[in-house]
């Protein structure tokens, strides 16, 4: 994808992913992040007096990221994501994850850029939404990837 | 409490704090781990030949910046570690403030990670503002950023956090 194929008011397609326990814990785990009210369903309800483990916000962001390059395809560059956390995702819940374009520019640099923002909810209510500022190729022979110091203003 | 910030907190405003060494290289099996996680199929992570095309060889997911700090769960002869966000934990035993939250998180991201870097960080508290009062009680904004290096000591990315540490209302 070209940032000429993207205008002001486009839409993302949907993800919709049905959460399980699993979903939960391997994306605890694969960030590293150990602390019991990811895996331990005792300890989430008991203890931190939730419905359930939740998931954690480092998976969530991986999960928006995949979206977003689900659709720019590999050589959009994410240069900046902004989260607003405000409710939890649980399992038997079906997240759904959808955006729109905010904005399509291009820097002082030659950098094309469009703003997305992207909302995760789960029967509609917002859950978590994020502004992603990504770097898209201008034409088939630019690599926002290749930009570097001075060139590259995420 | 005062508008004025005490003397303590103004000197850290724009200091490097809390430098820290990740505990292992970057690794081509966390990457595949996280991706997994999301079902994310993104050829740059799974096909050498697109990145080396593109990225000029493998890279990590850049959401995977902070994954690359957190401790083992267990290591021998380990000593106390610092909080992750040590700065926020600071702040608020010197202002005397029992909660917090986390209003807002943004990640802005530099130079691609790849497998082998070895990064290191440290935290800068950017502000601290007079206190307020909000629905949740009574206290002070700060804003916290943790910026990652490669070992050639170039950027990779900048965390930064809003906190508000508050005591509830009476």
């Amino acid at each position: 994808m070209n940032l000429d194929d993207v205008s002001k008011g486009d839409t993302l397609p949907t993800l919709e992913y049905d959460v399980t326990a699993t979903t939960i814990v391997l994306g605890a785990l694969a960030a590293r992040d150990w602390r019991p009210m990811h895996h331990d369903h005792d300890f989430a309800v008991n203890r931190n007096g939730t419905q359930d483990i939740f998931m954690n916000t480092p998976n969530q962001a991986a999960w928006f990221e995949r979206y977003i390059t689900d659709w720019s395809g590999a050589r959009g560059r994410l240069g900046r994501m902004k989260f607003r956390m405000l409710g939890s995702v649980f399992p038997g819940d079906t997240m759904a994850l959808d955006a729109a374009v905010q904005s399509v520019e291009v820097d002082d640099t030659g950098c094309g850029w469009v703003e997305l923002l992207v909302s995760l909810t789960v029967d509609g209510d917002l859950k978590t939404d994020c502004t992603a500022r990504l770097a898209l190729p201008t034409d088939t022979d630019d690599n926002p990837w290749r930009r570097r110091g001075d060139q590259w203003k995420p | 409490m005062t508008d004025e910030l005490p003397s303590e907190v103004s000197t850290r405003i724009g200091a490097i704090q809390y430098e820290e060494q990740g505990e292992f290289p970057v690794e081509q099996g966390y990457i595949w781990t996280s991706c997994a996680s999301v079902e994310n199929g993104n050829p740059l992570y799974w096909d050498p030949d697109t990145a080396a095309e593109i990225t000029g060889g493998p890279i990590a997911p850049p959401t995977m910046l902070s994954v690359w700090f957190r401790p083992h769960h267990w290591a021998p002869e380990r000593t106390e570690q610092a909080l992750p966000l040590q700065v926020h934990f600071d702040l608020k035993e010197t202002f005397g403030l029992p909660e917090a939250v986390m209003t807002d998180n943004t990640i802005v991201f530099h130079e691609p990670v790849r497998p082998g870097d070895l990064l290191r960080t440290h935290q800068i508290l950017r502000s601290v503002s007079e206190p307020k009062t909000t629905k949740l009680g009574t206290g002070r904004f700060w804003v916290i950023d943790v910026e990652y290096f490669n070992q050639r000591d170039e950027l990779v990315g900048v965390e930064s956090y809003t906190g508000f540490g508050y005591r509830r209302q009476a």
